[in-house]
């Protein structure tokens, strides 16, 4: 997995996405209470969490399916708190999903078409005759598709294939296809490599730092794989039950002792490890 | 002795009553594709597309072209109308409620019909031709024959619609996946006022076809009940089984009235459906159905 240090010149200028204490209640539940932070254009940022800690929560009110009760969403300098989905995704906003959401029963290169349809503005005489804009539509957006996306994400081999009938890495990776297809300013990725094995999970990685570098977007991920996101993100926004705990570069990150309490659940599970150790010495000796 | 040239004639018109059913069945699945409802009324959408067509064409004399144009804007008007102020409010409710609307629906279409038209039987002005058609030697009444014909050409022209505009690429997005749709900037309100609109046109259609068979009446809206047989024979979110369903119910319903008396009909029909319900509850063509919690 790379490991080189971002430039950090990337990091300098205004954000792209602003998220002001952000705070949405699910009748009495709050998911989120007040949270706030920046990604940087050109960074990877991470949002991680114990479970149930509003990640997904967070996501869905960024891409606009939830509306927050309170706070502000900016991209690129512009409030879009109250602007529907579809909008976003047109500014540039591109999500994928932590249970993956493909239109099964369509081939993968059918799925990912389908995340340039917002951009597409043929109307349906021009379709049904496949006339002037139609066809020029298609065949802009098939050679980018073709030569662009599915190269990158080596998914030739399997471009005609339903997407149900793949394995659940590649569904992954067809669905990331999709939302590049989008021409997003900004990728949001929930959850990229779980249920991933070892290499997969590196293969992701690539693709991420890819993105970011050759494309020149922006990505914001929830992950779990500590791994990953200490190797790739260049910010790290912890969140436990619906606040932010901590954020920073992932080493500050990593030793902030307010995460690792929220991680391992007060200090009690380090002394309960040290007794475990203790025994098992005891009994090695025996 | 069997007699074949009879068996032939006899399906023939079976098939050919069988694409009316296809094209009704069709503007159920359009729906239930899209929006995962179960139109009850279908049936009396048809009658209301039949009745402004009789509105535009008897009362008002309008040119037989411009009655059909009149009577399809309305009824997709119709459409629009009970999806925004009927169904789109119920979002998220539980199926059953939804269901229960539309048997409402139902209901108050029937009361519209009857209050401004009467409950009696009317009917529709000609405008088939009337010169028989024979295939082979076997006799197809010329109503039934040119409705078949109007019937397999509007199919077309709807699956070619949904097959290349990205509207009907829209739909089928939704229809796969909502939230993914959503997140694509696909505008999926839109898409379920689209899948209304488009159905109450294509049930206009085939109620001015209906009418124009065998009159029209505020009790036509029982069609719909053999539409509703078809498209759970066929599978509810199949297109292809609407129209498959539709062809072999008009043939069973032919054969059964023909061989047995028409008092049979609606019996082999619903034979028919304890059937395949029995075996594949899905439907013919449906999508089996994983429930994930």
């Amino acid at each position: 997995m790379p490991d080189a240090p971002r430039p950090a010149a990337a990091v300098s200028s205004s954000p792209v996405l602003q998220v002001e204490s952000l705070t949405l209640a699910f009748g009495g539940v709050r998911a989120l209470g007040g949270v706030g932070f920046e990604v940087a254009p050109g960074s990877i940022t991470a949002v991680i969490g114990p479970n149930g800690a509003g990640k997904t929560s967070l996501f869905n009110t960024i891409s606009g399916f939830y509306r927050p009760s309170q706070g502000r969403v900016l991209f690129e300098g512009r409030d879009i708190t109250r602007l529907p989905a579809p909008q976003r995704a047109r500014l540039g906003l591109a999500r994928s999903f932590q249970n993956i959401a493909l239109f099964r029963g369509m081939t993968v290169l059918d799925n990912i078409k389908l995340g340039r349809h917002s951009h597409l503005k043929a109307n349906v005489f021009d379709a049904l005759l496949y006339l002037g804009r139609a066809r020029r539509e298609e065949a802009e957006l098939r050679r980018d598709v073709e030569e662009r996306i599915i190269d990158f994400l080596e998914i030739d081999h399997i471009r005609h294939a339903p997407v149900s009938a793949l394995p659940y890495g590649l569904q992954k990776r067809v669905e990331m296809a999709r939302a590049l297809a989008m021409q997003p300013r900004v990728l949001m990725l929930d959850e990229p490599v779980a249920g991933m094995n070892r290499e997969e999970t590196e293969d992701m990685a690539r693709f991420i730092l890819d993105v970011r570098d050759e494309w020149g977007v922006t990505v914001l991920m929830v992950e779990h794989d500590m791994g990953m996101v200490m190797d790739l993100s260049d910010h790290v926004v912890v969140l436990n039950f619906g606040q932010v705990i901590a954020q920073g570069a992932p080493a500050a990150v990593q030793s902030d002792p307010e995460v690792i309490r929220a991680y391992l659940g007060a200090g009690d599970v380090g002394a309960l490890r040290d007794k475990l150790r203790g025994a098992q010495a005891t009994a090695a000796q025996a | 002795m069997m007699d074949w040239a009879y068996l032939f004639e006899i399906a023939l018109n079976g098939v050919a009553s069988g694409g009316l059913y296809a094209l009704a069945a069709l503007a159920f699945v359009l729906v239930y594709k899209a929006t995962r409802v179960v139109n009850i009324a279908i049936g009396e959408m048809l009658m209301i597309g039949a009745y402004l067509f009789f509105a535009f064409a008897a009362s008002f004399s309008l040119p037989i072209w411009l009655a059909v144009l009149g009577a399809v804007l309305g009824t997709g008007l119709l459409g629009a109308v009970v999806e925004r102020t009927m169904i789109r409010p119920l979002l998220g409710e539980p199926p059953i409620s939804v269901f229960m609307v539309t048997v409402g629906l139902a209901s108050i279409l029937v009361g519209l019909v009857e209050i401004v038209w009467t409950a009696d039987q009317r009917r529709l002005p000609e405008f088939l031709p009337k010169t028989p058609v024979m295939i082979g030697d076997a006799f197809l009444a010329p109503k039934v024959a040119y409705g078949a014909l109007v019937a397999l050409v509007l199919i077309v022209l709807v699956l070619l619609v949904f097959r290349f505009w990205r509207g009907g690429v829209a739909l089928r997005a939704t229809a796969s996946d909502q939230a993914a749709a959503y997140s694509m900037g696909i505008n999926v309100p839109r898409v379920f006022s689209l899948a209304w609109v488009a159905s109450a046109m294509i049930a206009a259609v085939a109620g001015i076809i209906v009418g124009s068979i065998g009159g029209i009446s505020s009790s036509m809206g029982v069609f719909g009940l053999s539409v509703l047989v078809v498209v759970i024979v066929g599978g509810l979110d199949s297109v292809l089984g609407a129209l498959v369903g539709g062809v072999f119910i008009g043939l069973v319903e032919a054969l059964a009235g023909s061989y047995l008396g028409g008092e049979y009909k609606l019996l082999a029909t619903f034979v028919v459906l304890v059937v395949v319900l029995m075996i594949r509850p899905y439907g013919l063509f449906g999508t089996h159905e994983i429930e994930r919690l």
